[in-house]
């Protein structure tokens, strides 16, 4: 983050206001944000390599709280929990990385179309948009999944298609106001093509909701993840997944509090985190937003 | 204004149409055809053969489609493949329980939700501000069954062993608290911060220091004249969010094996049974559009610029 941050760091003799990502750092409530988030990643990244077992070896006796050997005792079927637990995030994180990611990028596209074309292509995908956001997120996966199959790319796509029209909603608000710009209308009076437009002289200019959105929206995509995995709609057994570990101990949560303990409490922190970093973003675009309006 | 509403009734309209389409188009799309699901694989070819001359599988997609339109308008769901009984009958019971269960964490959520938000806005910047802030914050990032599921580690057997954390047939009473309890927590922080924002900028607003100015009593200048003009917003994002229980009820109710709809629908895609699966989704689509046409039509009835523009 603070790598990124030096990007817009002053290196020309023009003074320039400082980034969205260099304003956002300045709250306290950003930087909690990022050591949380940090805290999850490295703990999902990690793990994997330190981790004492194989994630499906089986070491105690099921529901075994106290094992020798296994730290935080064992799950449903005696495997480690602690090991199981540091296998587990990092199908989550890519999963809810790939879907939001692909659900801002397509909303963007969408939304920057809509907004710059206007007439008839705006109102198609508007109403389009309307029809996707008629399906709450939740029973829209579990409609797809229940008959299809809980595949890895569906549930990536399913998660992605939901987001889509909530980020285009917002990205198209934003390029309606850049479009009223000078630049905008000095680029289509040399006769820039529509394309080049809207990639160079738009995009660069609604990154601030596009950052807020992508930090909303990994928010949402890593519970969202996390629920189909819980309702057993998400990854298949006998993959070490927090979503699915919660499903698969919750019926020993009262002997074994732990296999239940470990990933809800890696969830409630990964989620709380990146909401925090999301919410110092959208602080610091606000008062970007007012300063330019000034 | 009541064009304006009609055109979203309209819109609403339309999109619940398109969701029985997605609804219909998805079952399409599963391997095999119904009667193959109902009879299973072992099924012989004459009966198979018998069982699809009855669903009128052989007649075109497009006609089934028509066909089981019909039945949804006329109330006819379907039966269900796993214990042959109406959808519509066998549904009744589940609806009646997820709408009590709602219901009741609307009633706790909002009323709670409303007084924090007020009080927030009255101790603006001040410790019970950053802390129903951050409260807030904190729970409107956590999904809702992760929140379910602190709330058993806590208070459940496991913890102080206060309430049962599985709904049984025969449990008492207390058996509700830690659904209703989840529910309301997930419902509750967007209402908190809608309503302390719209406070904050209604306590701000002429009308109220004018108010205070002739020296009315701040309980008169709260309740007579700054809370009524909070309403439309609120109201708005109270909707939005029984909205939003449609859907969320359902991680909640088979977190804590809540004998709602959401716990049929789980159990409907365990079986694949398809009838069911479109009535609960077809229903669950259906209130989620309802409520936000509702929330549509309160944020225009709320706006006086809209509600005299047409008069």
């Amino acid at each position: 983050m603070s790598g990124a941050s030096t990007n817009t760091s002053p290196k020309t003799p023009v003074r320039r206001r400082p980034g969205l990502l260099r304003t956002a750092w300045r709250f306290g409530r950003t930087k909690v944000g990022v050591a949380l988030t940090g805290l999850i990643v490295l703990i999902a990244v990690v793990g994997p390599f330190v981790a004492p077992y194989t994630p499906t070896e089986f070491v105690t006796k099921p529901f075994e709280a106290d094992a020798d050997g296994a730290l935080f005792g064992g799950d449903n079927r005696g495997r480690d929990v602690f090991t199981r637990f540091l296998w587990g995030g990092w199908t989550l994180l890519l999963l809810a990385g790939a879907s939001a990611g692909i659900g801002v990028a397509a909303g963007t596209v969408v939304g920057i179309i809509a907004g710059y074309r206007r007439g008839w292509v705006d109102d198609v995908l508007m109403r389009v948009n309307d029809v996707l956001l008629a399906f709450p997120q939740l029973i829209a996966a579990l409609l797809v999944m229940s008959i299809i199959g809980p595949k890895v790319w569906l549930i990536v796509a399913v998660i992605a298609v939901s987001h889509m029209p909530r980020v285009a909603r917002v990205i198209r608000e934003a390029t309606r106001k850049v479009i009223e710009q000078d630049y905008v209308k000095a680029a289509e009076a040399i006769g820039l093509p529509r394309w080049k437009i809207m990639a160079v002289e738009i995009l660069p200019n609604v990154t601030s909701p596009l950052l807020v959105e992508l930090g909303l929206r990994l928010t949402y995509s890593i519970g969202v993840v996390a629920v189909l995995g819980f309702l057993g709609m998400g990854l298949q057994p006998p993959t070490a997944d927090w979503g699915l570990m919660i499903n698969e101990n919750r019926q020993g949560i009262a002997v074994q509090p732990w296999a239940v303990a470990l990933p809800v409490a890696a969830i409630a922190v990964l989620t709380v985190g990146a909401n925090l970093i999301t919410d110092g973003l959208s602080r610091a675009a606000i008062g970007i937003d007012r300063g330019v309006e000034k | 204004m009541t064009r304006l509403i009609v055109v979203r009734l309209f819109f609403g309209a339309l999109t619940l149409w398109a969701v029985s389409l997605v609804v219909f188009a998805a079952t399409q799309a599963l391997p095999g055809d119904a009667a193959q699901l109902i009879l299973g694989r072992d099924a012989t070819p004459e009966r198979l053969a018998a069982l699809r001359d009855q669903l009128n599988l052989h007649e075109p997609v497009a006609v089934q489609y028509m066909q089981w339109l019909q039945g949804v308008v006329q109330g006819d769901l379907g039966t269900s493949f796993s214990n042959r009984m109406p959808v519509g009958e066998y549904l009744a019971s589940p609806i009646r329980s997820s709408l009590t269960l709602m219901g009741l964490a609307a009633l706790v959520a909002t009323p709670l939700a409303l007084f924090i938000g007020a009080f927030s806005a009255l101790r603006r910047d001040r410790g019970f501000d950053h802390g129903a802030s951050m409260g807030t914050l904190v729970l409107a990032s956590i999904p809702e069954f992760v929140v379910g599921i602190l709330l058993i580690l806590l208070l459940g057997p496991g913890g102080l062993g206060l309430f049962p954390s599985v709904y049984a047939r025969e449990g008492g009473p207390e058996q509700w608290t830690l659904p209703v309890l989840t529910l309301a927590l997930a419902v509750a922080p967007p209402i908190i911060r809608m309503m302390r924002a719209t406070m904050i900028e209604v306590l701000e607003s002429e009308y109220v220091q004018q108010a205070r100015l002739k020296g009315l009593s701040e309980r008169t200048v709260l309740w007579r004249h700054a809370a009524p003009n909070a309403i439309g917003p609120v109201a708005q994002v109270v909707a939005l969010q029984l909205a939003w229980l449609a859907g969320g009820v359902v991680a909640i109710e088979f977190l804590f094996n809540f004998p709602g709809v959401g716990k049929v629908l789980m159990d409907a895609i365990e079986n694949r049974d398809v009838p069911l699966i479109q009535a609960v989704v077809l229903l669950i689509a259906g209130i989620y559009i309802l409520v936000n046409l509702l929330a549509d039509a309160i944020g225009l009835a709320a706006n006086p610029k809209v509600r005299v523009a047409n008069r």
